[in-house]
């Protein structure tokens, strides 16, 4: 009898290993349990989703010939010892190698008055799924205002899709500046007017302490108390990887289900991969290093490559929408030891460019307004290229 | 004064031209001849120079024969050289039994010598081991022409329609150093108002005339096409009613492009976004559109479904089988087309019917007059032939016709010694190349205006190459040695040595199959300047424009390939951290066996280089013009270094031209397309050092 391999989750992750498994001549039966009610679709273009740039149904992902996709399943409990999965109807599989690939949650801000007695307060949204999404557009058509709460790459983009529905929108942010975790303060502010452009106010350096409104909310209220009135509120204060199953079953977890350069978890025959999972300390929440394990893992498996070992990734951030446009990768701050700041400003034109250099090799880099030289500099960034005698030359000459 | 309309002995383009007969004791002159559709009396310098290399100076013009291993070759008569020949092959087919004797063709032969050595591999050595260098040349496209569209012709339509269409991607081909009298076709799409996209690594003298140049990393171009598939979907330019009209599988094809998103893409292959969109529009916006594929993409471990990506994107744009639209790939060798349909690949017959197929044997073993069980059944291919040579269960002899793969294989430092493991080898040819320098028996060959025969050119169109001018004594045809080399093998009929004749076995051999020759002939070729297969009957037009009613495909529609971007078999790592891509350069060809041969040619172009970019020529101190050793995995070449910013700063460049020390192909990576059998050729990793 042919290999039998679960994986739990059909997110990015979980239908990228699914398909790179097939891709790469692996000849086990591929079951992948997922508990969203449709198969797996492109997580990253939910935002153009709102917009009403894609269908739906268009976006969705392949998964590989062959695989079986339980789509609405559950997994509930996991069992290594036996390897065994429960799932939520009560009926128990074996399997002999397990994919964990169950991503992440939306994490909740406390907030006065977030819940009703049935969840979200009407009007409330978190933007992870489709179910997500479409519920959102749906209260978005009717809607006057709308309040993101959090100014990271989530937000930004949410924030930006609602503008783009014709919506005034407000983004609260904690930080001082907009996605603080990847650009810097001054590439944030720039991006702040880019915003303001397309009718999208900023509010850094803020915390939201309570939503008003009794059946459907009404306001969001800073902590300094002031309210940003809204009918429409978007909670985008990050995610937390999904452990639960892992924790349950006694694997080791700490911010996500830790795994080793074989991208296996503390029990054999386990495997984790993407935002749910925590390689040397990194938990990365980005599509690009969860595909990375995913083909790795996927390439082992299959028996292409016994041996592939994942040393990280090097992952990038990047926003092409209309005016909005952005790449930001590595380490960006102005003061890490042994390193030189290159920026070329040019505030007619609205772009902002920097590299962070050590010796001759670039750390971190962030372009913004003008992406002609983005192929260039996020393959010299990705590979690890030594740079030019000029760096300058990076941003000046494409590609 | 005597002049003979013919074609020129080079591309595929088979441009025409007029010779005019020496006389007293003069030059043969190559004459313009203006009323050839294809090229309208231009010709590069190339053609030109075309009769420099028929001089009796740098060609043999008698056989030559190896007396023991390691022996000089001496002159020798044509019976002991046939006799020779015949001997080995027939020994060694004793010996290790008939599969370890085997044929190796060439996309230059004309169509009646490529049926002929198919049909002598089958039915005088009943080998199943015969194929040719045209494997290394356009078989991607085949296959993946084959699966889309189920035919195989270069261009679905006449060179003519590239210049009425209103947008061209041209992608990993530059015709202004390769096929340079076809640029007019892409001027005038320009100065019609039509717009010039080139996808090319290098910012060649054709990205240089486009509209937009994407240049992507060596190796993505299938991630590329489905990026701009995305975006087809993304922004809503899908043509429904095409797609749901002649096409099947676009869902398929649809989910695979969803992973392939703008960002994505760009990471990939270092196009940025805005270009992709950029290009994307401009292609949508076009009421006609054309996707044009050159060696650039085919010569990938990935190459089939790279060609069935971009293919995808005109169907889904609904870019194809209408006038002054489609899919079409540029053909390299002069008769590559018609080289790969009449019996010269490992699973082939005549009429590009399959050998696997038992209705096809069945009917070319009518036409030759044999049992369909004695034919033997697929052959290795090309790569697969070659690298086994001399290995237990490979092939021990070898009958070689104008092919050069000492230079032309890659990994041809291996090929190279598989070549010296035969038990015997026999190398038809023109002039006395790298792989001829090896051989047991040398037979020097008629070539191009000594001959007649007919030719397929990338539009497939039929032409036909006349007799112009008296070989030199002691040079025969190749029909002739394989008339004689048959009959020395016990078979004394089936080989004719006119080409007419052969050709009217080749018109009932090909009838009924996908490139039916029936009503082709050569009256017919010489009053209608050449005429398109499929051409079943004598009162058939021809089909200059194919699939403008229904796709070649059992159920008449197009098919979508489900494909994804995966990368080259060899990426860059440490160790060998820069890409290498090869290609040619305007007054070299091939594997510059003739070409090389022609002193007018070699001052333009004198020898290998390897070209780079400033910033990589100041990270390595190295000057222009100085030495620099390129390695990969495969071996080291030396050549001296040429910097231009035309090329990417992480990728070098080298032509492919030359041997020796600066033999591109030591360095290229013999990965396989896991359908086309086609070699990597085009991507490999490779590390570059100053020679001090």
């Amino acid at each position: 009898m042919s290999r039998r391999i679960a994986v739990v989750g059909a997110g990015m992750a979980g239908a990228r290993f699914a398909q790179q498994y097939r891709a790469l001549g692996g000849d086990g039966e591929v079951v992948l349990y997922g508990a969203e009610p449709r198969g797996p679709y492109n997580r990253v273009l939910l935002a153009e989703v709102l917009t009403g740039r894609y269908d739906p149904e268009a976006i969705a992902l392949p998964y590989g010939a062959g695989t079986l996709m339980r789509s609405g399943c559950e997994v509930v409990a996991l069992d290594p010892a036996e390897r065994e999965l429960r799932l939520a109807g009560g009926e128990s599989v074996h399997y002999d190698e397990l994919v964990l690939a169950t991503g992440a949650n939306p994490v909740l801000p406390p907030l006065r008055g977030l819940h009703a007695p049935d969840g979200l307060k009407a009007g409330v949204h978190a933007f992870r799924t489709l179910a997500d999404c479409a519920r959102l557009a749906e209260d978005a058509a009717g809607a006057e205002r709308a309040v993101v709460i959090g100014g990271g790459v989530l937000g930004v983009s949410a924030a930006r899709a609602l503008a783009a529905l014709g919506l005034p929108v407000e983004i609260v942010h904690q930080a001082p500046h907009l996605i603080d975790r990847h650009l810097d303060e001054q590439a944030g502010h720039a991006l702040r007017g880019s915003l303001a452009a397309l009718g999208v106010e900023t509010y850094p350096d803020n915390r939201a302490r309570a939503l008003h409104g009794e059946a459907r909310v009404t306001g969001v209220e800073l902590a300094g108390g002031y309210v940003l009135e809204a009918d429409l509120v978007v909670l985008a204060c990050g995610v937390r990887p999904r452990t639960g199953l892992a924790g349950a079953a006694g694997l080791t977890v700490r911010s996500g289900v830790v795994v080793d350069d074989r991208l296996a978890a503390s029990a054999p025959g386990v495997h984790a991969i993407g935002d749910c999972a925590e390689h040397r300390g990194i938990v990365h929440g980005l599509t690009g290093p969860a595909w990375d394990q995913a083909d790795l893992l996927a390439a082992r498996l299959a028996g292409a490559d016994d041996d592939a070992r994942y040393t990280g990734s090097r992952p990038l951030t990047r926003l092409s929408a209309g005016p909005v446009e952005y790449a930001a990768f590595g380490e960006v701050g102005e003061n890490l030891p042994g390193t030189d700041v290159l920026r070329l400003v040019d505030p007619t034109r609205g772009s902002y460019k920097k590299l962070v250099l050590r010796g001759d090799r670039l750390v971190g880099g962030i372009l913004l307004g003008d992406l002609a030289a983005v192929g260039t500099l996020t393959r010299a960034y990705e590979r690890d290229d030594p740079l030019p005698p000029d760096p300058l030359d990076l941003l000046t000459s494409a590609p | 004064m005597t002049t003979t309309d013919t074609h020129c002995p080079y591309c595929s383009l088979q441009c025409g031209m007029r010779l005019q007969a020496p006389h007293d004791g003069g030059e043969a002159q190559v004459l313009a001849r203006p009323d050839f559709p294809v090229n309208r009396g231009a010709l590069c310098g190339k053609g030109q120079s075309a009769t420099a290399v028929l001089g009796a100076g740098v060609r043999p013009t008698a056989p030559l024969v190896r007396d023991k291993r390691g022996g000089e070759l001496r002159e020798a008569s044509w019976t002991e050289a046939l006799d020779r020949v015949a001997a080995g092959l027939a020994a060694t087919a004793q010996r290790h039994g008939r599969e370890s004797v085997a044929v190796f063709g060439g996309g230059g032969l004309t169509n009646e010598k490529a049926y002929l050595l198919g049909k002598f591999a089958r039915v005088a050595l009943r080998t199943p081991n015969i194929d040719y260098n045209g494997r290394f040349c356009m078989s991607s496209a085949a296959a993946a022409h084959r699966f889309a569209f189920g035919l195989d012709r270069g261009l679905p339509f006449p060179l003519e329609d590239i210049a009425k269409a209103d947008c061209v991607i041209l992608v990993g081909g530059n015709p202004a150093e390769t096929m340079p009298p076809a640029l007019r076709y892409f001027r005038e799409l320009r100065s019609n108002g039509g717009t010039l996209i080139v996808v090319d690594p290098r910012r060649t003298r054709t990205a240089e005339q486009a509209d937009l140049h994407l240049q992507p990393v060596p190796g993505t171009d299938l991630a590329l096409a489905l990026g701009l598939l995305h975006l087809a979907v993304a922004d809503g330019r899908v043509d429904q009613a095409f797609v749901a009209e002649r096409t099947t599988g676009f869902e398929a094809a649809r989910t695979a492009a969803m992973a392939h998103w703008p960002e994505r893409v760009e990471g990939l292959t270092g196009v940025p976004v805005h270009q992709l969109r950029e290009a994307l529009r401009l292609f949508a916006d076009a009421a006609g559109g054309i996707v044009l594929t050159a060696r650039g993409p085919e010569q990938q471990s990935k190459g089939t479904d790279t060609v069935g990506a971009w293919i995808n994107l005109c169907l889904a744009l609904g870019k194809a089988g209408r006038p002054g639209s489609g899919y079409g790939c540029l053909t390299g060798q002069g008769n590559g087309q018609g080289g790969r349909e009449h019996g010269q690949k490992a699973d082939q017959l005549p009429g590009y019917r399959s050998i696997e197929d038992p209705a096809a044997r069945a009917h070319i073993a009518h036409v030759w007059e044999v049992e369909a069980d004695d034919l033997p059944g697929a052959g290795r291919s090309a790569y697969e032939l070659l690298d086994t040579l001399g290995t237990e269960g490979g092939a021990r002899a070898l009958l070689l016709m104008g092919s050069n793969p000492v230079v032309s294989a890659p990994n041809a430092g291996h090929i190279t010694e598989r070549l010296r493991a035969l038990d015997f080898l026999a190398v038809s040819d023109l002039v006395l190349s790298e792989t001829a320098h090896l051989a047991d028996v040398v037979l020097p060959a008629t070539q191009w205006a000594e001959e007649t025969g007919t030719l397929t050119n990338l539009e497939g169109r039929v032409i036909l190459r006349r007799r112009a001018l008296t070989p030199p004594q002691g040079v025969r045809t190749d029909l002739h040695v394989l008339r004689e080399l048959a009959a020395r093998l016990g078979v004394d009929k089936g080989f004719p040595e006119e080409a007419e004749e052969v050709f009217e076995e080749l018109r009932r051999a090909s009838a009924g199959g996908p490139a039916d020759y029936a009503g082709i002939s050569y009256r017919r070729i010489r009053a209608e300047e050449g005429v398109f297969w499929p051409c079943p009957g004598e009162e058939h037009p021809g089909t200059p424009r194919l699939f403008l009613e229904r796709f070649a495909t059992p159920d008449g529609r197009a098919r979508f390939a489900p494909v994804t971007h995966r990368p080259a078999a060899e990426e860059p790592d440490h160790e060998y951290p820069l890409y290498l891509t090869t290609g040619r350069v305007l007054s070299q060809y091939q594997s510059g066996a003739q070409t090389r041969r022609v002193p007018e040619l070699n001052r333009a172009a004198p020898g290998p280089f390897v070209e780079l970019h400033p910033q990589l020529a100041a990270r390595l101190g190295v000057a222009d013009g100085e030495a620099l050793a390129v390695t990969s995995r495969r071996g080291r070449a030396v050549a001296p270094a040429r910097v231009t910013d035309t090329i990417r700063p992480d990728t070098v460049f080298m032509p492919f031209h030359w041997a020796g020390a600066g033999r591109a192909n030591t360095l290229t990576n013999p990965a396989l397309d896991p359908v086309s059998r086609m070699p990597e050729f085009k991507v490999c990793a490779v590390r570059v050092e100053r020679v001090r």
